[in-house]
């Protein structure tokens, strides 16, 4: 079986450096002053791509990926790992994007990159943390989308099988394909760099695609595009709230329940 | 955890000597294979550029893999059950990122899967393998062994062979028995020709065979009926798909205990002659035994490095009397001899590295066409370099290894006494680093006419005419001096003109020949890289005066009873 796999990425400020030396005095981050990485989440979906390739072997991966030009990087790391090929996705329009905008111009870009089976992304990334580009993504191409992905079983007869993390637990559900799937950070993590393959791929050319080639409508995309203003930023300190412990007698569960439904 | 490569510009330093032009082209060929295959490099900075990023892939896997998984490691252990050793569950996820990374078979020709990597950068990988986990360390770097299936088996088995090896598969070299240990060409392991299915069988016992459940083994086995020295040996492959060898123990170990140590018995065990008949032990152990000792000089250092880290993060953290321990003069000594005992191991570690990688090109050159009367004179002058500085690198390096891990635990006070503390573990595993691929004192056996002979005196001369820096030339006028003094103490040995003489103060004269150089090859670091060097060239060079000192009186006195 040949599928056609997406694998949506993005470069994202390494947040795990965050410290007194990177922020700003308004309650941003000095992104320039941290080191880039690929979002972590992104790497699961990576490699979750990465074992579907290995189940069958005529797939394909194509990553795409959006930001300044040096966020190719994040394709060509991803043809370290395995990946086929990819697209960065460069343009000023894109500049300023929120998830809408974002979403949009991903969605375009897809549909340049031809037919595809499964769109992979992470469920997050740890710059925006909204969790919501890949569930526009799917909204925009009409696709079923799966959340909280932690592991793909199994492609059969046009439906692909996942575990999906769920609080307390897991299930598997069914979908049929063409469908896009969000990673969980509980997926496994993604494999190292290949020796052979960073050799061959480390001067390798990436395709950079801005929004005249993807015959974007600039009026969707970038700052333009986005309905998300940011009205302030504050520190909210969780406090504790008024709680009680609930035994788990018969007698406590019973007065609980009259209390609920009383 | 940090990159093990990043977080060291040390390694860095020693992967960018300048003999690695001529490494480079005499491994590359004038990068003929460049269009073959696509990860070939296309010049020199290419391929130096390959060797630094994949050496960032190792170093990255050892922070977040390998050194993680070392504290379980060490706890579960390997297990033995019908006939069979299992690996630690840390120990095979360490293994299948390695092989998912495409790290097996680093200096094998590309032809075979390899990525035809000089041996500085296979040991650079095996050394910071080390530092996140020695025992660890000993199955990966046996995939070295293949480089005896290249050297001297038929092009029809490296192809079989080798290209497993490069795909993940593991090795090891079978040849200690209960009664050949030192005295190898006493093995008793017996292989006989079988006729009707035209091979050879394997019959007897090995013992104290690290990762013995490999899956290719190097086995050495008497082939000749009534013979029995090391003529009558011979070197077999034995594939363990064809079955025929169980795991009947594995050792309960002091440490290295991720590695399984077994004790295997062969029945009838289907093998192949790997080279010719007889030349098992006086040609191919001896070539295998060379490489594998650099592998436990890496280790070693590996090891060193460990417990300069351990060491110092200990003592800025330990607070005593109101301040940091490391500030205390006693404290700041002890973390002060590591990091020169480790920097000074790791100096004669790559420099004895250079010297095998020239040699072994120019061998593997003479295989493909006959070498100008200049190349056999240049692999002729590294051959011999490389045979006197293995046993200095091995040996001392392990002595070494073993004071800076004791000092590591003595920093850490009582708590390093614990079970709690990385030390510990340190100080078990480094243990073995003096005791096998060859004793200390069979070390000295290998070293010892280097120093009569006045080769390593040669070599420190040649080593003072390099240029060292302003700064450094006080230390080199110092060093000159103990050259000297070592030179006068040899002769006072070989005047003596008697060989229990020699034999009883060898171990003192090949450590102050091996300390001085070390000591030469730390000024030339810390010439090109004061920053990381100078502080380890003046506390070595201290240190191996008053070593000198200590040996000078030693002989001197013996000398006059």
């Amino acid at each position: 079986m040949r599928l056609n796999i997406i694998v949506l990425a993005k470069q994202v400020p390494d947040t795990r450096c965050v410290g007194q030396a990177t922020m700003r005095a308004d309650g941003t981050i000095d992104r320039e002053a941290l080191p880039v990485i690929i979002n972590p989440d992104d790497m699961k979906a990576l490699e979750q791509a990465l074992r579907l390739k290995e189940l069958h072997p005529e797939s394909t991966i194509q990553v795409l990926t959006m930001g300044p030009s040096r966020a190719a990087d994040v394709v060509r790391e991803s043809l370290f790992r395995g990946a086929d090929g990819g697209y960065l996705l460069s343009d000023n329009a894109f500049r300023g994007a929120d998830t809408l905008a974002t979403s949009y111009a991903l969605a375009t870009a897809i549909g340049k990159m031809g037919e595809y089976d499964i769109i992979l992304c992470g469920r997050q990334t740890i710059d925006g943390e909204t969790a919501q580009v890949g569930s526009q993504v799917a909204e925009r191409l009409g696709i079923p989308q799966v959340t909280y992905a932690e592991e793909i079983l199994h492609v059969r007869e046009g439906h692909l099988t996942l575990k999906r993390h769920i609080d307390g637990g897991t299930e598997i559900v069914e979908v049929p394909l063409p469908l896009l799937v969000t990673v969980d950070s509980s997926a496994a993590s993604c494999r190292p760099r290949h020796a052979k393959l960073l050799m061959t791929h480390k001067h390798t050319d990436i395709m950079a695609w801005n929004a005249t080639d993807i015959k974007a409508d600039i009026t969707q995309c970038g700052i333009v595009g986005s309905p998300t203003r940011v009205k302030d930023i504050e520190t909210i300190v969780p406090t504790k709230k008024e709680s009680r412990v609930i035994g788990s007698s018969d007698e406590e569960i019973e007065n609980l329940m009259v209390e609920l439904f009383g | 955890m940090p990159n093990f490569y990043t977080d060291s510009p040390e390694l860095k330093h020693y992967l960018n000597h300048p003999l690695m032009q001529r490494i480079v082209e005499l491994r590359e060929r004038g990068f003929i294979e460049k269009d073959q295959y696509t990860y070939a490099p296309h010049d020199h900075e290419d391929a130096m550029d390959s060797y630094d990023r994949v050496l960032e892939i190792v170093g990255e896997i050892c922070g977040d893999v390998i050194a993680p998984n070392a504290e379980s490691v060490d706890h579960e252990g390997p297990t033995c059950r019908d006939g069979h050793a299992y690996y630690a569950s840390g120990t095979e996820h360490n293994l299948e990122t390695l092989r998912k990374a495409g790290l097996m078979g680093l200096s094998m020709p590309r032809r075979y899967g390899g990525l035809n990597f000089p041996c500085v950068t296979f040991m650079l990988a095996a050394d910071m393998v080390s530092r996140a986990d020695a025992g660890f360390e000993n199955l990966w770097a046996l995939q070295d062994c293949a480089e005896t299936i290249y050297e001297f088996g038929s092009e029809e088995q490296r192809e079989r062979y080798i290209r497993r090896v490069c795909d993940g598969a593991t090795m090891s070299m079978d040849l200690t028995e209960p009664d050949a240990g030192s005295d190898l060409q006493s093995a008793q392991l017996k292989a006989t020709f079988d006729e009707t299915s035209n091979c050879w069988r394997l019959n007897g016992v090995k013992r104290f065979i690290t990762n013995g459940d490999s899956d290719i083994h190097l086995v050495l086995a008497r082939s000749e009926e009534g013979t029995k020295d090391g003529r009558g040996l011979s070197m077999f492959i034995y594939d363990k798909r064809d079955g025929g060898v169980t795991v009947r123990r594995i050792e309960s170990k002091m440490g290295i205990k991720g590695s399984p140590t077994c004790e295997l018995v062969y029945n009838n065990a289907k093998a192949e002659l790997c080279g010719e008949r007889r030349l098992g032990l006086i040609k191919y152990v001896m070539a295998l035994m060379n490489g594998a000792r650099l592998g436990i000089a890496a280790q070693e250092v590996g090891i060193s490095h460990a417990a300069y880290t351990e060491a110092l993060a200990y003592a800025r953290g330990r607070r005593q009397f109101g301040k940091p321990i490391i500030e205390m003069a006693p404290v700041a000594e002890m973390v002060g001899n590591i990091k020169a005992k480790l920097d000074a191991t790791r100096a004669i570690l790559y420099q004895t590295t250079r010297y095998v990688d020239i040699y072994k090109a120019l061998d593997d050159l003479s295989k493909e066409r006959k070498l100008t009367p200049e190349e056999r004179k240049e692999q002729k002058y590294y051959a011999k370099l490389a045979d006197a500085f293995t046993p200095l690198s091995k040996g001392l390096g392990s002595e070494l290894c073993n004071q800076n891990v004791y000092d590591c635990l003595q920093v850490h006070g009582g708590s390093g006494y614990m079970k709690d503390y990385t030390c510990e573990r340190l100080y078990r595993d480094a243990r073995v680093t003096s005791i096998y691929e060859g004793t200390t004192q069979m070390q000295v056996i290998a070293a010892i006419r280097y120093a009569t002979s006045g080769f390593y005196a040669n070599v420190m001369k040649e080593f003072a005419e390099w240029e060292v820096s302003p700064e450094m030339a006080p230390l080199r006028a110092r060093l000159d001096g103990l050259s000297a003094r070592y030179e006068e103490t040899v002769a006072i040995v070989t005047s003596h003109n008697s060989q229990e003489f020699t034999d009883l103060v060898a171990r003192r004269l090949v450590e102050m020949a091996g300390y001085i150089i070390m000591s030469y090859l730390l000024l030339q670091d810390a010439t090109t890289h004061a920053d990381l060097f100078a502080s380890s060239a003046h506390t070595f060079i201290s240190w191996t005066e008053s070593e000198v000192d200590k040996h000078v009186g030693f002989i001197s006195r013996a000398a006059n009873r």
